[in-house]
């Protein structure tokens, strides 16, 4: 008896998320060490697992909250400058890659939750297309101070911090960490695969026990019906607020692997057109729906790649597929075959339990 | 003298974006989704007006006038194969869709374009030669590409208001926005309205294509990408959803643009901009001449 308890259906869902990824993990890795993996896959790896991430954060925003933020890519800016600033300046005092990589993500992801509570305190308040353009305008803001800010430590060692204009004291002899447009250059690339897959376990289980737990159903509630949320007694902001900032913080962490795995970071790199790329994986592969995330994640940021034999079209060929799968998924009848399909498993499942009953 | 001419040039880009802010809130008001793919229309119709005036040699008027013709061909296209497939489809679904149109005319676009710049033609509007006029003993340059972009702008604004609360399509529009349902139930084809709305937005959108060209005339793939998202935003600081809003929005948005870079700095004059409608957003949540909506319990 106590073992069918165990397996409740929510947890066998969750239980097969962490499968996969570590299943896709000892695969990559046998594939790797066999030498059959291509290094334009190789390359790919690391970006892959923070996209995959990022795709958890985005979820537990439109798929758990159901608020839509078109500015996501901003948080992982953040995240990814803090990171990799961090990395550099205690490149001397920590000499263990994994250590590094370790302290900037956290670091990373506090800045990024810090921005959250910032960002979040106008934004929770508004609603539907409101929020996302509030959160599409946070996200430019993001990346329009992020090309105009200048963070180096002058000969003398002081900290200085330039906004559009370079400091004077930075000019000649120092050690830039941020250069306005021209970013971040000099990194240490110290992100790998496996820090990759380990931080989408750790983002898994952080989703997976808050969404499982008292704060998790309150945020659904809110989701489901804010009135009758807030009429039982479940104080709307601080839940919404929770939700945001661990996906913000999430967002950072991942910021921080994708940056550490370049030489050089820019703050072009997460413009809008990223925070749509993330949204187009979580829609993809469902709202609310984690193991569909890491899916659509992993599927799309390699289709322009293996798209490649199609060259100049690739791009195009990427936006007919995505108008196309939008358009099958959302066919009614399509929508009733599905069902139809999930409806005779499940009838199937049932009869076997009565047998087994009998 | 230097403030009114920053005033000036900023009525004239804030003109623009409220034209294409018009396409925006028109759409969005009867179909209830955001059409991210408006912004890449206008593109379209900046190239279709650069080719037929370079390589035909049509007075611009007439490139104008295919250019419009071109563009309201290409949104009843898309609406028909992309948007309406998904009418009872989640907004969500609608979003990535029109997103996934936005990626496909951009690729199109650079393939069939390539992604060098083009230098659109300033001379369009320039009347004998000349660029434009002075006023107050020569201290005040008022270019005549300015003043056609402002009166443009207005006669739209007018037009589209006189159509949406004057004619039958445009009482059918107004009643499709407000209730599908019930308007259907009255005998009003919905399809078609809202097909002609798209048809409406996407000539719009090559008169803005042509306008903000004339005035910034660097021509490329993602020309239409960064006004696109700006007249959004001019879209729904003015309340979307409301014709006179998307005028008010734009030519606010316009003014507060061209002030920024004047004033305080041109490298982050987007953060101030959309600092400035966060703000306002906080206010007033829903834009300046939006409606209020009471929640029913």
């Amino acid at each position: 008896m106590s073992t069918k308890k165990f397996f409740t259906k929510d947890r066998v869902k969750n239980l097969s998320a962490y499968l996969l990824v570590i299943i896709a993990y000892v695969v990559v890795q046998i594939i790797s060490a066999g030498g059959g993996l291509p290094s334009m896959y190789k390359g790919l790896l690391v970006p892959i697992c923070a996209y995959v991430v990022m795709a958890l954060s985005l979820n537990l925003t439109v798929g758990i909250l159901g608020e839509l933020s078109l500015g996501h890519a901003g948080f992982m800016s953040v995240g990814a400058f803090t990171g990799v600033a961090i990395s550099i300046a205690l490149r001397d005092s920590i000499t263990a890659p994994w250590l590094l990589l370790l302290v900037a993500m956290v670091c990373g992801a506090i800045m990024a939750a810090l921005f959250g509570v910032i960002i979040g305190i106008p934004v929770l308040r508004l609603k539907g297309d409101y929020l996302a353009i509030v959160t599409l305008a946070f996200g430019e803001i993001i990346k329009s101070l992020f090309t105009n800010l200048y963070l180096g430590i002058d000969p003398e060692g002081v900290l200085r911090i330039g906004l559009v204009n370079k400091p004077e004291e930075l000019i000649t002899g120092s050690k830039m960490l941020i250069n306005g447009a021209l970013g971040i250059s000099g990194v240490q690339k110290i992100s790998t695969f496996t820090a990759g897959v380990i931080l989408i376990i750790v983002s898994l289980i952080l989703i997976f026990n808050t969404v499982n737990s008292r704060t998790g159903r309150a945020v659904m509630a809110i989701r489901d019906n804010r009135i009758a949320a807030e009429c039982v007694g479940i104080n709307v902001t601080k839940y919404k607020m929770i939700a945001f900032v661990m996906s913000a913080a999430i967002a950072g962490a991942a910021g921080t692997l994708y940056s550490l795995n370049y030489s050089t970071i820019a703050a072009s790199k997460f413009d809008f057109n990223t925070s749509i790329l993330i949204l187009v994986f979580v829609v993809l592969g469902g709202q609310g729906n984690m193991i569909g995330s890491i899916i659509a994640a992993t599927v799309l940021t390699i289709l322009p790649e293996a798209l490649r034999e199609f060259a100049d079209y690739r791009m195009l060929v990427y936006a007919i597929v995505l108008i196309i799968i939008m358009l099958v998924t959302n066919n009614p009848t399509f929508k009733m075959f599905a069902e139809k399909i999930r409806s005779s498993l499940k009838k199937k499942k049932n009869k076997k339990t009565v047998k087994e009953g009998n | 003298m230097t403030f009114l001419s920053y005033l000036i040039s900023g009525i004239s880009l804030g003109s623009v974006y409220a034209i294409i802010a018009l396409g925006y809130t028109m759409v969005y008001g009867i179909a209830k989704m955001l059409n991210f793919a408006h912004g890449d229309v206008i593109m379209v119709g900046a190239y279709v007006c650069y080719l037929v005036f370079n390589n035909w040699g049509l007075p611009w008027w007439v490139s104008l006038i295919i250019s419009m013709i071109v563009c309201t061909v290409l949104g009843i296209i898309i609406e028909r194969l992309a948007y309406k497939p998904l009418r009872a489809a989640s907004s969500l679904a609608v979003l990535i869709t029109a997103i996934g149109v936005s990626y496909f005319l951009q690729n199109a676009a650079l393939l069939l374009w390539t992604s060098s710049p083009k230098s659109f033609p300033t001379k369009f509007f320039d009347i004998g030669g000349e660029k434009g006029f002075t006023i107050f003993d020569g201290q005040l340059q008022i270019s005549y590409t300015a003043l056609v972009t402002i009166l443009c702008c207005i006669v739209i604004m007018v037009a589209l208001t006189l159509f949406t609360e004057k004619t039958k399509l445009g009482k059918a529009m107004r009643a499709v926005s407000e209730n599908k349902e019930a308007s259907q139930l009255m005998g009003i084809n919905v399809n078609k309205t809202i097909s002609i709305t798209f048809a409406i937005g996407s000539g719009l959108a090559a008169i803005a294509g042509v306008l903000l060209c004339s005035a910034y005339p660097i021509l490329q793939p993602t020309t239409g990408s960064m006004p696109g998202i700006k007249a959004f935003t001019a879209a729904v600081f003015g309340g979307i959803g409301s014709i006179p809003g998307a005028f008010l929005g734009g030519i606010l948005l316009g003014i507060l643009e061209i002030f920024a870079k004047a004033y305080i700095s041109t490298q982050l004059s987007d953060a101030i901009v959309f600092a400035v409608l966060i703000v306002m957003l906080l206010v007033k949540p829903t834009g300046l001449l939006g409606k209020k909506i009471m929640e029913k319990v």
